[in-house]
């Protein structure tokens, strides 16, 4: 199970910050989220949005394993 | 120090506490954000951080800073949660031999912390709630750095 994270406005659009997902892949965590919320998997591949895993922005698709966080950054605002 | 506060934070404590036990740092320079009301506009700012990757962030330009102005020290700390008007929301600190570096790597910091820094902010009003977005003229700040 990934834990995923959503940030700043994503977590609005969703209607929750955290959630346990079973997924092999990014890609394949993105599949679900599409299927499961086509609104919020269209943001979550929106201009500017960033993947981080385990704390480390990726590009394309990674593996994820059991206990890997999966956090989507909405552009950031600063502080 | 770089660090995250959920509760407010007295300046003068922190300033007082970085300099300290310094003998061989000439000048210690400081900036203090605070929340504006905006004329009533703005009843409560949030601020979101992802908590481990925000610091990690900030510290990747820190050490920029470090290396650039020749910094004794520095400290950062920032407010996250909700805000009211007139609290402090983000304390910086920079230390150095001799009071340019100091003020340069401050204003440096300062640009960074404003325009790129990991945080999602949004403004509670009496008109509903809204997220910001960095200012054109925060990414020109940004930009005299590069």
């Amino acid at each position: 199970m990934a834990r995923v994270l959503l940030f700043g406005p994503l977590r609005d659009l969703a209607g929750w910050r955290e959630r346990e997902i079973e997924a092999a892949s990014l890609a394949a965590l993105r599949g679900f989220l599409v299927d499961e919320d086509a609104d919020l998997g269209a943001a979550l591949a929106g201009p500017g949005v960033q993947v981080a895993v385990d704390q480390a922005v990726v590009r394309g698709d990674v593996g994820l394993s059991a206990g890997s966080e999966v956090a989507f950054l909405p552009p950031m605002s600063g502080g | 120090m770089i660090r995250l506060a959920e509760q407010p934070f007295d300046p003068g404590a922190l300033l007082s506490e970085f300099t300290r036990g310094r003998a061989e740092t000439g000048a210690v320079a400081t900036f203090t954000g605070i929340a504006r009301a905006e004329r009533g506009a703005t009843t409560v700012l949030e601020l979101e951080a992802y908590p481990g990757f925000t610091e990690a962030e900030i510290g990747k330009i820190a050490d920029q800073a470090r290396e650039r102005f020749g910094l004794h020290d520095l400290a950062i700390l920032h407010r996250v949660g909700k805000i009211g008007p007139g609290e402090p929301i983000v304390f910086v600190a920079t230390a150095a031999g001799h009071r340019r570096a100091a003020f340069e790597a401050c204003d440096f910091l300062m640009d960074y912390l404003k325009s790129k820094a990991p945080f999602w902010k949004k403004e509670h009003g009496p008109d509903g709630d809204r997220w910001i977005e960095p200012t054109a003229q925060d990414h020109a700040d940004r930009e005299r750095w590069s």
